[in-house]
């Protein structure tokens, strides 16, 4: 789960980082009153949407009078930003967040990861802050410095020192780069986060250290346990199909083609959309309704898949172990009568009663093309395009 | 010995006498696996399925002798449930369950580093199918039926792709010695390099079949150690070819977010590693067998 800058910068806050004054704002006429109860000569008008590289889709405005900022505000509120983490359709500005502008003397990155490999979180910082850590590391891979953290003991003070010396910073602001930093650290493991990404970090001609930008995702696994964290979810910047999807228990994907997949287990759901595409195809959606295909999520999964207009073949793919055929079928029948279907549908079962369930759809009054392998079904599906 | 479990495995059932323990329970004993009974903590004492109900898991461990054990508890208490497992000297714990927090597998992790290499428990999963050594035991939720008793060793993140490669191998009368699915997350218990180092030892399996998908070091790092290690072959397939970067696939650690954990990236390494590579997911049984007939 993604949450808002401003949101990632209350919890650093709260975990003893330094943020500039701001605040949130959803109208032009809160607006200039913020920007006046903030103070300072100049602000920044700052998007509020679930992606980076905002700043060079237009959604970061730098204003010099409170008019200015409500006058920011009013252009960027409603309006659909596009950048390169959203895909084309962008993503809709619903929140402002109102920044006394900062006088910039060094930015810095901070980044904090699970690192798979050695099952511990990987601090990563660079010199090179404003930048993405995918740019940093193409272009100045010599600039960036790991430290790995043991989880069991939590980060050292000697490990954050290492990273502020590291960056440069002067020796006089090393210990509130080495609270900072363990501050972001905290956040980490104490919130059950998966990443948590300053960029920049700043260093101000004050002197002081400023999470300029923040952003942070969370373990969804994690949920039960982090109420705070989870109402602070916004559902405004997750896919409405993808949305619909998570309320019911379904992982589902968008994507962009045209043939619908409906599939049990996640594997075999990517296994499947390998197929359509080397049978020239292109897959609507991932698609898992879990590895038991239950009556229940298969009548769900046939909404979910009917409600994207440009799925123009539905491909159900099932393989059932303590499930059986013969229940998923009649699953798949009774989905039908509540849902109507208007495009070819290939259906492939497979495992137990593989018999019985074909057999039982065969007698059902669907229509439908039977499909017997993972390939037969994935050409088929593609075939009907076509047809 | 088989890998990990055999018919002489006394297993129990951590979360016994709930829904899902009760189910999986009865399908274990009926595919043949030797239940010895499960715990419950509060309902020690109790029999449930005609076999005991221990409170803790060093009380079945003390009073059966088990030493394979399955968890059917909440995410939200299942790291604890695997420590006491390890720490009650089960040698082989499987995690079914599916939704445990990254923090809670490290802790898992962590905690098992007290225990010396031969005397550290197995976890496999979570978020996972379970072992299956057909005809001997199974310590899992896979329907049994589909694996026919053989000499082909597999590894799977995903369940349902493992089945549908048993079934493949089934149809060309191709047999399984053990098949271990490692689960969909993250972290998890055991890696594919566990799981292969495991079968290069094991004298009932003659070549491997390791089902990988987008995501994480492990497949690349499994590829590496068979090159270095391994005589026995092993042939790979992995899913996710049409995965968009950075979107979580389902499974929670099917997300592309670093160089080499895409599938074309994962495909060209273990290539060359001299692996075999599965070059869809509906020939991996034909893949399999002709790697057989060259041997």
């Amino acid at each position: 789960m993604d949450i808002h800058e401003y949101q990632a910068k209350k919890i650093l806050s709260d975990f003893g980082v330094t943020i500039p004054r701001g605040g949130i704002v959803y109208s032009p006429e809160n607006a200039e009153n913020k920007a006046r109860e903030i103070g300072g000569s100049k602000w920044v008008v700052k998007a509020q949407i679930h992606s980076g590289a905002r700043g060079k889709a237009g959604g970061i405005i730098v204003c010099d009078t409170p008019l200015e900022v409500a006058q920011a505000t009013d252009k960027l509120l409603g309006k659909k930003l596009v950048t390169n983490q959203t895909g084309p359709e962008g993503k809709i500005v619903n929140r402002i967040y109102i920044e006394e502008a900062t006088d910039i003397e060094r930015e810095l990155y901070l980044g904090l990861v699970f690192d798979r490999s050695s099952e511990s979180i990987m601090v990563v910082a660079s010199t090179e802050g404003g930048m993405s850590v995918e740019e940093i590391s193409k272009e100045k891979p010599e600039s960036i410095i790991r430290s790995k953290i043991e989880v069991a003991v939590g980060m050292q003070s000697f490990q954050a020192r290492e990273l502020a010396f590291g960056l440069g910073i002067d020796p006089d602001l090393i210990r509130r780069a080495s609270e900072t930093i363990i501050g972001c650290y905290k956040a980490f493991s104490e919130l059950d986060a998966t990443m948590v990404e300053v960029n920049p970090l700043v260093i101000s001609k004050q002197k002081q250290i400023l999470a300029l930008d923040c952003k942070m995702s969370f373990d969804n696994n994690a949920m039960f346990r982090r109420n705070q964290v989870s109402e602070l979810r916004d559902k405004t910047q997750e896919d409405s199909k993808e949305v619909f999807a998570s309320d019911r228990g379904l992982n589902y994907v968008s994507l962009d083609g045209n043939i619908g997949n409906i599939i049990n287990g996640a594997g075999l759901a990517m296994a499947s959309m390998d197929m359509i595409k080397l049978a020239g195809g292109s897959p609507a959606n991932f698609l898992d309704v879990g590895g038991g295909a239950t009556p229940e999520k298969i009548v769900k999964a046939f909404k979910l898949v009917t409600m994207d207009e440009k799925v123009k073949v539905i491909l159900v793919n099932i393989f059932a172990g303590i499930n059986r055929c013969d229940w998923v079928a009649e699953g798949i029948v009774e989905a039908l009568k509540k849902i109507e279907v208007n495009v070819p549908l290939v259906i492939r079962l497979a495992g137990t009663n593989v018999e019985k369930g074909n057999k039982i759809l065969k007698e059902s009054k669907i229509n439908y093309i039977e499909a017997n392998t993972l390939e037969d079904a994935a050409n088929k599906a593609v075939a009907a395009l076509k047809s | 010995m088989t890998v990990l479990i055999d018919k002489k495995s006394k297993i129990i059932i951590q979360g016994f006498t709930g829904k899902m323990g009760s189910f999986h329970a009865e399908e274990m004993i009926e595919y043949g696996s030797n239940v010895v009974g499960g715990v419950t903590p509060g309902k020690g004492g109790s029999k449930h399925l005609n076999l005991p109900v221990f409170n803790t898991v060093k009380d079945a461990v003390s009073e059966t002798g088990a030493d394979a054990s399955i968890l059917f508890v909440p995410p939200a208490f299942a790291a604890d449930s695997a420590m006491e497992a390890a720490d009650a000297g089960i040698k082989t714990c499987v995690a079914i369950v599916d939704g445990i927090p990254s923090h809670d597998m490290i802790r898992i992790k962590r905690y098992m580093r007290r225990y010396t290499k031969s005397s550290k428990m197995t976890l496999v999963g979570p978020n996972c199918a379970g072992i299956i050594s057909p005809g001997k035991s199974m310590l899992g939720i896979m329907p049994g039926h589909i694996y026919k008793e053989g000499r082909i060793g597999i590894i799977s993140r995903s369940g349902t792709l493992g089945y549908e490669a048993a079934q493949q191998l089934k149809n060309l009368n191709i047999g399984v010695s053990t098949s271990v699915g490692i689960g969909g997350d993250p972290i998890n218990g055991s890696s594919f390099r566990d799981i292969i180092e495991k079968f290069e030892t094991d004298d009932e399996t003659d070549a491997i079949l390791m089902i990988g998908e987008i995501g994480g070091p492990q497949e690349v790092a499994a590829g590496e150690f068979a090159k270095e290690n391994m005589k026995k072959p092993v042939i790979a397939y992995i899913a996710g070819l049409t995965a968009p970067k950075g979107r979580v696939m389902g499974h929670a650690g099917a997300i592309v977010s670093a160089y080499g954990e895409s599938a074309i990236e994962k495909v060209e390494i273990l290539k060359e590693c001299g692996i075999t590579i599965s070059k869809n997911p509906s020939v991996m049984g034909d893949t399999v067998k002709a790697v057989l007939e060259k041997m």
